[in-house]
């Protein structure tokens, strides 16, 4: 028993990667067990270890926990990156949240049927451009500060950079008018726990290709 | 200024419901403006109140908060109902994200054609009946107490009882297999801050009907 988280997942992004990210900023060691087919899902299942049936789940500190947003937010206040007190914990809530309902477009959107993925791709750059990153270029313009809250590296920066990198894997120039975005981006990718996960070799997953897509829908379908 | 929660939504459920009933629970007095034109919505638009265009928005301690996570995580926290610790909380979330998931099925409901409303209304009496409730009926069983987590009310609670009184809109006697699920909906819809909201003349909104649907979809346009 080695005491490091373990997650359970299928063996790419989905909704397990920001849960990765998050560990990995807070220089947390952990480990995984690919589900490899419905199989896999039905035994954990089975085994009464899925609250709801569903993964993502992580086993840590003797809990199965499962509910992504459940399991960010044990880490966060775990690793002291919620912000110090209830008003930044507001904040980082506010803009954690909008910024899963970007990355929920672009997740999505391997999953399209293929008459819909250029409506879904037009929808995601614009809302990107238009509604998600100029509020964080302006939460950066307004205080000019390092961080998107309280001066302080927090799970909002982690989400974002996240997210940022992964809107760029669909349209390389997306952060084209953001400047402070760009600053920010390649101001949190140098952390050396960011870093670190960024290199070859690390837990980080690669974005699911297209032949791999009715493999997960069967596994979760 | 009241000083009281402002919240700015439609005179409906959606989103803006589990925040209403969150506050009651919590014995906070809230005030409301309602959404009834596109007009007015254009007007919160550009006075730059929504951080991303959109509501639910709650007017609370000096913040326009938006995010319905956010606002229930900042009440559940300001309010004592968010358990005592780490753990506690943990458990509360994940609580509270399987009845925002199944919840999350009835969100759209309103929306429907009357075809798809009876196919939805199967997925979410099957969803709740092997899936969730399930879950939670055995959560009662294990620690015999009370309330969901550590012995104490929370927003989990209040999140469970909203959720089962929906579903039991959908199929009213959708609670037959789970006699601790009946007992515990008795008992926190008792409890007095609870008991006022659901009375009549309380801010709980009622089912939504065609006109909800068609102030949203003109408000939004949303076609």
């Amino acid at each position: 028993m080695s005491g490091k988280p373990k997650l359970h997942y299928f063996n790419g992004r989905g909704r397990m990667e920001t849960i990765r990210w998050l560990l990995a900023a807070a220089g947390v060691e952990f480990e995984e067990c690919f589900l490899e087919s419905k199989d896999d899902l039905t035994k954990l299942q089975k085994d009464g270890v899925l609250l709801f049936q569903q993964v993502p789940m992580v086993e840590i500190d003797g809990m199965k926990m499962v509910q992504t947003r459940a399991i960010l937010n044990y880490i966060a206040a775990k690793y002291n990156l919620y912000g110090k007190d209830l008003k930044e914990r507001a904040l980082i809530d506010m803009y954690v949240e909008g910024i899963t309902d970007l990355s929920e477009l672009l997740m999505t959107y391997p999953f399209q049927p293929a008459d819909k993925k250029e409506q879904h791709f037009a929808t995601l750059v614009d809302k990107a451009t238009n509604r998600y990153f100029p509020v964080y270029e302006q939460v950066l313009k307004d205080h000019g500060q390092d961080f998107l809250v309280g001066n302080q590296f927090s799970r909002a920066d982690v989400q974002l950079l996240e997210t940022l990198l992964m809107a760029e894997e669909y349209k390389p120039d997306i952060l084209a008018k953001f400047p402070l975005l760009q600053k920010f981006k390649a101001r949190i990718s140098n952390i050396p726990t960011i870093k670190k996960f960024l290199q070859p070799g690390s837990q980080r997953k690669p974005p699911i290709q297209e032949k791999d897509v009715p493999k997960v829908m069967k596994i979760f379908y | 200024m009241a000083g009281k929660p402002k919240l700015y939504y439609f005179d409906g459920r959606g989103k803006m419901e589990s925040i209403r009933w969150l506050l009651a629970a919590a014995g906070v007095e809230f005030e409301e403006e309602f959404l009834e034109t596109r007009e007015q919505y254009e007007k919160l638009l550009q006075g730059g109140s929504l951080l991303f265009q959109q509501v639910p928005m709650v007017e609370i301690d000096g913040m326009k908060m938006v995010q319905t996570r956010a606002i229930l995580n900042y009440i559940a926290a300001k309010y004592n109902l968010y358990g005592k610790d780490l753990k506690e909380r943990a458990l509360i979330d994940m609580y509270v994200g399987g009845t925002d998931d199944l919840m999350g099925l009835m969100l759209m409901f309103p929306f429907l054609s009357a075809e798809d409303k009876e196919k939805q209304r199967a997925v979410i009496v099957q969803k709740a009946t092997t899936r969730y409730f399930p879950a939670y009926e055995k959560v009662l069983k294990d620690h015999g107490q009370n309330f969901l987590v550590g012995n104490n009310f929370s927003w989990a609670d209040v999140h469970l009882l909203e959720a089962i009184l929906m579903v039991e809109e959908k199929k009213s006697d959708v609670l037959s297999g789970f006699p601790r699920l009946q007992a515990f909906k008795a008992r926190i819809s008792s409890m007095p801050t609870i008991k006022k909201f659901l009375e009549p003349g309380s801010q709980r909104k009622p089912v939504s009907d065609d006109k909800y649907v068609a102030t949203v979809r003109r408000v939004l346009l949303m076609y």
